[in-house]
């Protein structure tokens, strides 16, 4: 099988890789890029585990084509932390225990990232909606949507200010 | 309390933010494999013929095997690796490779040639129960599950319905429940060539469990299997035999290939192979006088095991226990036992067999209620149980408080459910298509395994030369916090900041095996053994800092990291210095903590005996509005308090209870595996539901504590009582406000609106 020579930009590195038409970004970023905080839960876009960022939006790695994320501006779980410094979502996840087994995180973090980035003041309900394809068999969801609530506010804190 | 009480950060909250935890499916070796597997189309079939030669020769295949090539085909229990000549259910494998890519091993997979003869199978419980039926597995005899079978008499129900006024019966119905862990199955299979040994990573619930499989389908001894559990992306009781057929297939063919080999489920096969929540069919007949007081109770619980089963003699034996729930009643006949069929097979999920016991026997209360026109609150006060009440199975309850009234009134006043009662039955006679109803469920647990078997389990505390502090567990984190649980448990025992204590997973070879990580044991029984791990170490600190400080050691306490004297806090020295005082002297501050709980005494031909130590107590109340032109049943509100003794973390606790009234909302209302002729025909999350963040009702949960006296610092069970009586709270609060009844489960719209399921099957 003849491979692809792709070019990727994730969490604002180039990534150079070689891969099977068939694969998917999901793949890629795991396999090749050994980023494996992206996670696989169910393979078709369910679950929402393998959520990334790409062009702004949030998206299930696991529906995009490896090939058709070229030229893209690609961010995963992995680009969060700053020098040593937590993103905001991470700190109030930390904070408000919401999270448990974990594996659900990385994806209900970049989708919760996804919705402030564009709608830094969101309401209740359009948290709820934002992160409606990411299951969570363990928390129950409220402490997760108290934790992006937090950030927001702060978010609207600093707004006034 | 410094660290105890508090809701401190979890342990493993910062590597699971940033996406630097490992799951098993993370893990890559060098020249590592992907193993995959070849799983029967068929419920029920003869193995004809299985040709693998074409496989064999798929470019980048390093192995494919049959059962005819395993060193041993059949588990320590009976489930299979590879199926020799019949396939008893759809996850049934065949045939396994292994190979360099996943591409290479799919190749290989449709490259294998297997002929089926289909054979008719059983797929009901009724089915199961006829008599001729075709015997699932040469074993069980009339389909009855090996040592299943767990009777209670007490009293004698004949005169008891004769004392009655009024009797009814009834019987209410659960499916097969998926646990719905995101995280699929996943492991890595790693040789030792030098010492033939295997190491195991993997997304094991119970590693010593997971390591019987791999010593049995290696054909090798336990102490040459090491199981390491990496970080567990949920479980929920679901991660056990199959991730000890997993590993097992995977040890062997890394053994036989001297490759790591790495092998994960898709979402569909997770599906297919794992255990499943054993549906039950519960009949029951309950007598009451005229006043409500219940006189006798009769139950018939049959609960499907599928076509292997190593789970239902166990929770069998909880369902008798608990199967008249929180209630005192003096005449007692139950039988609860499992059939085989070829479905999928039953396993432990959250609540063991509680969530469906407690479905049937709460909405047995409400219409109970109903046949007495009394109010279902008021039933459940006349009879619930009280201090020095005598349970179903003859234990007096006098030598720990008895909280289900506490408990109970408690949780109404605070869902102020006497008013939205009286407020929605006025609002449903008015008529209107949106109605709403309140409902409640009361339960009581006991804690740890009980008489099931020795509640035994082991904590290991090792304090290094700085001060900081190494603990090991035989019982697993899955998720729930048991490792922040233990830490905040010993750094609260040695007076130490939390952030010196340091976690490690469980690995089989450097714990004893403490058993299973079930029942809600992790803090109840975990808890208590690594408290005393820490208890013995501190022991020698305050010998050693007594003799720094003059004093004697009983003078001493700590906190922060200070070990001082209580009657003048000036004379103190630090935990290190202290520490170190004592590894120079030659001590060890290494310890293991091991509980071995006192024997509880059980009869088993009348069920009679000590069940459990402890007990706690739960309520839960919800309210619904349904959509009588659709069928649709929205959760509004669920309050649900637990009498948790202490919470060791009061935000994990609270994440317990989030998580629990989620999960029976989707067992209440979503949640079916569907099968036709043991096909799973939804196995995936599009076809199988579970409830998203649209779906979570507004929560209240209440943690009320008390002094139980075996618990570490007073702390009871609360992952499996955190949804156990929520789906029949939900219930009752559907036929509070459509005065229609579903007895079977789960109330989806169909059942809701038109009283029956419009399923294939």
């Amino acid at each position: 099988m003849s491979l692809l020579d792709l070019k990727l930009k994730v969490n604002g590195k180039e990534y150079r890789v070689k891969v099977r038409p068939h694969k998917r970004l999901l793949d890629v970023l795991r396999d090749d890029l050994h980023l494996t905080g992206t996670k696989e839960g169910c393979g078709i876009g369910e679950c929402g585990a393998c959520t990334v960022i790409m062009d702004g939006r949030a998206v299930n790695s696991c529906l995009v084509l490896a090939a058709s994320a070229e030229g893209k501006e690609i961010y995963t779980i992995e680009g969060l932390e700053q020098d040593g410094k937590l993103h905001p979502l991470q700190e109030a996840f930390m904070r408000h225990n919401a999270l448990q087994c974990g594996f659900c995180t990385p994806g209900m973090i970049m989708s919760a990232k996804a919705l402030l980035d564009k709608n830094p003041h969101p309401t209740r309900e359009e948290i709820k909606e934002a992160i409606s394809g990411n299951l969570c068999r363990c928390t129950g969801y409220r402490q997760i949507i108290e934790a992006i609530e937090e950030v927001s506010e702060s978010a609207s804190k600093g707004a006034r200010e | 309390m410094g660290v105890v009480s508090r809701p401190v950060p979890r342990v493993d909250a910062y590597e699971k933010v940033t996406g630097r935890a490992k799951f098993a499916a993370d893990l890559y070796f060098p020249g590592m494999l992907y193993g995959k597997v070849l799983r029967s189309p068929h419920a029920h079939a003869r193995i004809v013929k299985i040709d693998v030669s074409r496989a064999r020769e798929v470019p980048g295949v390093h192995c494919v095997l049959t059962a005819a090539d395993l060193p041993a085909a059949r588990s320590w229990f009976t489930y299979l690796f590879l199926a020799e000549d019949e396939v008893r259910y759809t996850g049934d494998a065949v045939a396994m490779v292994a190979a360099e890519d996943p591409d290479a091993a799919e190749e290989a997979l449709k490259a294998i040639e297997v002929v089926y003869e289909p054979l008719p199978g059983v797929f009901t419980i009724e089915e199961a129960l006829e008599p001729g039926a075709l015997q699932v597995q040469d074993y069980a005899p009339g389909n009855i599950v090996r040592n299943s079978h767990w009777p209670v008499r007490r009293g004698n129900v004949e005169e008891g319905f004769a004392r009655s006024d009024v009797i009814i019966e009834r019987e209410y119905r659960t499916p097969f429940i998926e646990h719905a862990y995101i995280e699929p199955e996943a492991t890595v299979a790693v040789p030792d060539p030098v010492d033939g040994s295997v190491t195991v990573y993997g997304s094991v619930q119970n590693p010593y469990m997971t390591r019987r499989y791999v010593a049995a389908a290696l054909g090798t001894a336990l102490g040459k299997v090491r199981i390491i559990q990496q970080t567990l992306g949920g479980s929920f009781g679901g991660k056990e035999e199959v991730m000890g057929l997993m590993c097992g297939r995977a040890a062997v063919m890394a053994v036989k290939t001297g490759r790591p080999v790495k092998m994960v489920n898709t979402r569909e096969e997770s599906f297919v192979e794992s255990a499943k929540r054993h549906p039950f069919r519960l009949r029951y007949k309950i007598g009451a006088t005229r006043e409500g007081r219940i006189m006798a109770f009769e139950a018939e619980l049959v609960d499907e095991g599928g076509a292997y089963n190593s789970q239902a003699q166990f929770m069998n034996w909880r369902a008798c226990v608990h199967s008249a729930g929180c209630y005192e009643i003096p005449n007692v006949k139950v039988d609860v036992y499992a059939v085989h069929t070829n479905n999928v097979y039953g396993g432990a999920m959250r609540g063991y067999s509680s969530p469906q016991v407690i479905f049937g026997q709460e909405s047995l209360m409400d219409e109970l209620a109903e046949a007495l026109g009394m109010d279902p609150v008021e039933l459940r006060r006349k009879n619930a149980l009280r201090f020095g009440s005598v349970t179903i199975t003859g234990q007096k309850l006098d030598d720990q408080p008895v909280n289900v009234l506490a408990v109970m009134e408690r949780v109404l006043e605070e869902a102020d459910y006497f008013n939205r009662r009286e407020e929605y039955t006025r609002q449903r006679e008015k008529g209107g298509p949106r109605r709403r109803g309140i409902g409640m469920a009361v339960s009581y647990r006991g804690c740890g395994l009980g008489a099931e078997t020795a509640d035994a389990t082991g904590g290991l505390v090792s304090v290094q030369e700085d001060g900081s502090v190494i603990i090991r567990s035989g019982l697993t984190d899955n998720g729930q916090g048991l490792s922040t649980s233990h830490a905040q448990i010993v750094a609260e025992e040695l007076g130490i900041p939390l952030s010196k204590v340091v976690y490690q997973r469980v690995d089989t070879s450097t714990m004893p095996d403490g058993g299973m990580t079930v029942a809600s044991r992790g803090t109840y029984t975990g808890g208590r053994a690594m408290l005393l791990a820490a208890r013995k170490v501190k022991e020698i600190i305050f010998r050693g800092a007594a003799e720094l400080l003059s004093c004697r050691p009983e003078e001493l306490a700590s906190s922060d990291g200070l070990i001082f004297c209580s009657s003048d806090p000036s004379k103190k020295v630090s935990f290190e210095e202290a520490v170190r005082h004592c590894l120079f002297r030659g001590e060890t501050l290494t310890q293991l903590g091991w509980v071995v709980p006192p024997e509880l005494p059980w009869d088993r031909p009348t069920g009679q005996g000590k069940a459990f130590p402890t007990y706690m107590y739960s309520c839960v109340v919800a309210e619904v509005e349904v959509d009588t032109e659709t069928g649709q049943v929205e959760v509004l509100r669920v309050t649900a308090g637990h009498d948790v003794g202490r919470a060791i973390n009061p935000a994990l606790a609270a994440g317990q209870i989030y998580g629990g009234i989620v999960m029976g909302m989707g067992m209440a209302l979503m949640e079916e595996v569907e099968l036709h002729k043991g096909v799973i025909l939804n196995p995936n999350f599009d076809s199988y539901t579970i409830p998203t963040s649209l779906d979570m009702p507004e929560m209240k949960p209440l943690l009320l504590e008390s002094e139980d006296p075996v618990g570490p610092f007073h702390a009871k069970s609360l992952g499996e009582p955190a949804m156990e009586c929520v789906a029949a709270a939900i219930v009752n609060a559907v036929a509070h406000a459509t005065g229609r009844r579903v007895r079977s489960l789960p109330a989806n719209l169909e059942k809701v609106l038109l009283g029956k399921t419009l399923a294939r099957s």
